[in-house]
């Protein structure tokens, strides 16, 4: 692992190398990810087709697109990526992720190079991506503009971002840790931390900070009733996402 | 990793083909595994077997480029009567009458016999290139894992997918190999099915009769013709199926009334007996199950091929949105979302089949009482009968894009 500038909390590594072993277990310890999942994919898959003008009815639509997965965990959202035709990279901080991802991608037949590395270090490695996906991670960093400058560096010119995190406020504070953390055990007690969530109007600020474009904002919705996400247009109270585009 | 067939689908009969064109137009590959021999499927002769294809199935089929090969066979179901009455006594005054034109999508269903529904999905599976049909072939064995699933035919030939479906009927060997149980149980009556001609035109109006033995619907086929269902106690109706010609129609005429003039049979004779049977889980490892397969129900309502129809549209739209976004078809996180779909649907119908059916085969005079003023009350309010419309034309609860006649 690349030892420089490096923005990762290690305090933050450790909780999630935590849960890294059942991740791909629908009923686990990851069960609320994996409901979150498909509206997350939906909102993913849309943004690169507009972007870069590919048909999602065709098959293997993203062929010819180099993506990077910040934080991929078990490999949730590269297997998709990779499955659609993308040349995928999915970097964890975490080293234990790893195998856990590369196993499951062999099982499934897909090519997948997932690396224990950080942005940063990539970033010093000269590495380029046209999409790079960093979702639920910046709310667990240590310097989040910092992270996002290496986010940034990332992309080619014209390369499209989609950041996701968790928005600042007392219903988000209810829903996210009391709720999720606390209630529903959905999520280890401690997993996140309140005051490091970011409002949509400061991940805006810090995105065009770093260098990006934003272009789009949306939030993810669970339906207590229906048990199911959907993406919502204007409530942005909870859990959201955010499209930008490096000026070209 | 590569595939056979995106798609094994183990059924040939009428849930299998449509399910293969359904998957072709969402952009799958399939395989149709048929235990029929083609030449048993393309039978040109009337065999008296039709279907009362809700309309909501009938947009099914036209979005997927069916229906303009069937509509000219088709014969439309204008009115629904339903009434409550007893052999050789006239109907009851209180009756249930279904106009189309009360609902805006036009008629409530469409009649369509056996031979041409066949005739057009062997002809939509052979111009499709995404489709293999398999006729005269049986699995023998079947193995589901991780990352694909196989199957054995009594050929030898192994085949590998990404998701095994069972549209094998009622005694699913798929459901039974994957050790998914089965519950339900028999009604002790048995289905009485012909096709009879008659002297005076049907103006498309269908009847259902509710009568003590169990109901007889009279289904409009094109022409001067019927499709009659009837339902009596096991042992009343072997007696009367191994009846001759003659003495059949003289136990039908009574129950069936005068009013379409003298008639005849137009087909051969068939029974089914009358059972309820679920699988205990509608999915498995890399397995779904459809139709009869998944829930085998009561016919009271011709809704077993809808519902066979309506698990198809559900589940080539959980397949086709899963594969739009990258995820893997025959995976534990995607099957679930058809079962869940489809349970609620299944239970719901299910048991209200079988509620109905239970009250109106019933001398019990009070009953009678009972559901002819429920009946006549049905009938005094508009919104109420509207709703039972709209459910048997299909055209409630969260309805597929294919069954709203799009695209999946």
């Amino acid at each position: 692992m690349n030892t420089a500038v490096n923005t990762v909390d290690p305090g933050e590594i450790s909780k999630f190398e935590a849960m890294a072993a059942e991740w791909w277990d629908p009923n686990g310890k990851f069960k609320p990810l994996h409901m979150l999942n498909p509206c997350r994919l939906d909102y993913i898959t849309q943004q690169i087709a507009g972007e870069f003008g590919r048909d999602l009815s065709q098959p293997k639509p993203f062929t010819g697109l180099r993506l990077l997965d910040i934080g991929c965990g078990g490999g949730l959202l590269c297997e998709p990526m990779a499955r659609l035709g993308a040349t995928v990279v999915g970097a964890d901080a975490a080293e234990r992720n790893i195998p856990v991802a590369q196993l499951h991608a062999e099982q499934q037949g897909l090519e997948i190079d997932y690396r224990h590395v950080t942005a940063e270090a990539m970033v010093n490695q000269g590495e380029q991506f046209d999409i790079v996906l960093n979702m639920e991670v910046v709310e667990h960093v240590a310097d989040p503009l910092a992270y996002l400058t290496a986010c940034q560096r990332l992309l080619r010119p014209g390369g499209l971002q989609i950041c996701s995190t968790i928005n600042r406020n007392p219903k988000s504070f209810a829903m996210a840790i009391v709720g999720a953390e606390y209630v529903m055990r959905w999520l280890p007690k401690g997993t996140h931390e309140w005051s490091k969530f970011i409002t949509p109007h400061e991940l805006f600020e810090l995105l065009k900070k770093s260098g990006m474009n934003p272009v789009d904002r949306k939030g993810f919705v669970f339906n207590p009733i229906t048990w199911k996400w959907s993406i919502s247009d204007r409530d942005l109270s909870v859990n959201y996402v955010t499209a930008s585009v490096k000026p070209a | 990793m590569t595939y056979d067939s995106d798609l094994l689908i183990v059924g040939g009969g009428l849930n299998g083909p449509v399910l293969a064109l359904a998957a072709a137009q969402a952009g799958f590959s399939a395989t149709v595994i048929d235990a029929q021999k083609v030449g048993v499927l393309s039978s040109d002769n009337f065999d008296g077997r039709a279907y009362a294809l809700a309309l909501a199935s009938q947009r099914m089929l036209d979005a997927l480029g069916l229906w303009d090969g069937l509509a000219r066979n088709a014969q439309p179901m204008l009115d629904i009567k339903v009434t409550d009455g007893r052999a050789g006594e006239g109907p009851s005054p209180f009756f249930l009458h279904f106009d189309h034109n009360e609902i805006e999508e036009g008629p409530m269903g469409f009649m369509v016999e056996d031979r041409y529904l066949r005739r057009a999905l062997l002809a939509g599976m052979e111009a499709s290139s995404a489709i293999t049909h398999l006729p005269g072939e049986t699995v023998t064995a079947q193995e589901t894992g991780p990352a694909q699933a196989s199957v054995t035919l009594a050929s030898g030939q192994v085949l590998t997918g990404r998701l095994l479906i069972g549209c094998d009927g009622r005694q699913s060997g798929t459901a039974q190999r994957a050790g998914i149980g089965r519950t339900g149980w028999d009604y002790g009556q048995t289905a009485l099915v012909c096709a009879i001609a008659h002297e005076k035109p049907h103006h498309g109006v269908a009847h259902q009769f509710f009568m003590p033995p169990g109901p007889l619907a009279i289904l409009p086929l094109t022409g001067n013709r019927s499709s009659i269902v009837w339902s009596e106690t096991h042992e009343q109706a072997r007696r009367i199926n191994a009846l001759s010609e003659g003495d059949y129609l003289a136990v039908l005429r009574p129950r069936f009334g005068d009013f379409l003039g003298e008639i005849s049979l137009a087909g051969e004779r068939f029974t089914y007996p009358l059972n309820l049977t679920l699988a205990q889980s509608f999915t498995g490892e890399r397995l779904a199950l459809v139709g009869d397969a998944a829930h085998g129900m009561h016919p009271i309502a011709g809704q077993g091929l809808n519902a066979g129809f309506r698990d198809i549209a559900a589940l080539t739209e959980v397949l086709a949105d899963a594969a739009r976004r990258g995820e893997d078809i025959g995976s534990p996180l995607v099957l679930p979302r058809y079962a869940e779909w489809r349970r609620f649907d299944t239970a719901t119908l299910a048991a209200a089949t079988d509620t109905f059916n239970r009250l109106f085969s019933n001398d019990n005079p009070l009953l009678r009482m009972g559901r002819d003023l429920g009946m006549g009350l049905v009938n005094a309010v508009p919104g109420l009968r509207r709703g039972f419309m709209r459910e048997a034309a299909g055209l409630n609860g969260d309805l597929p894009r294919l069954m709203q006649g799009k695209p999946v």
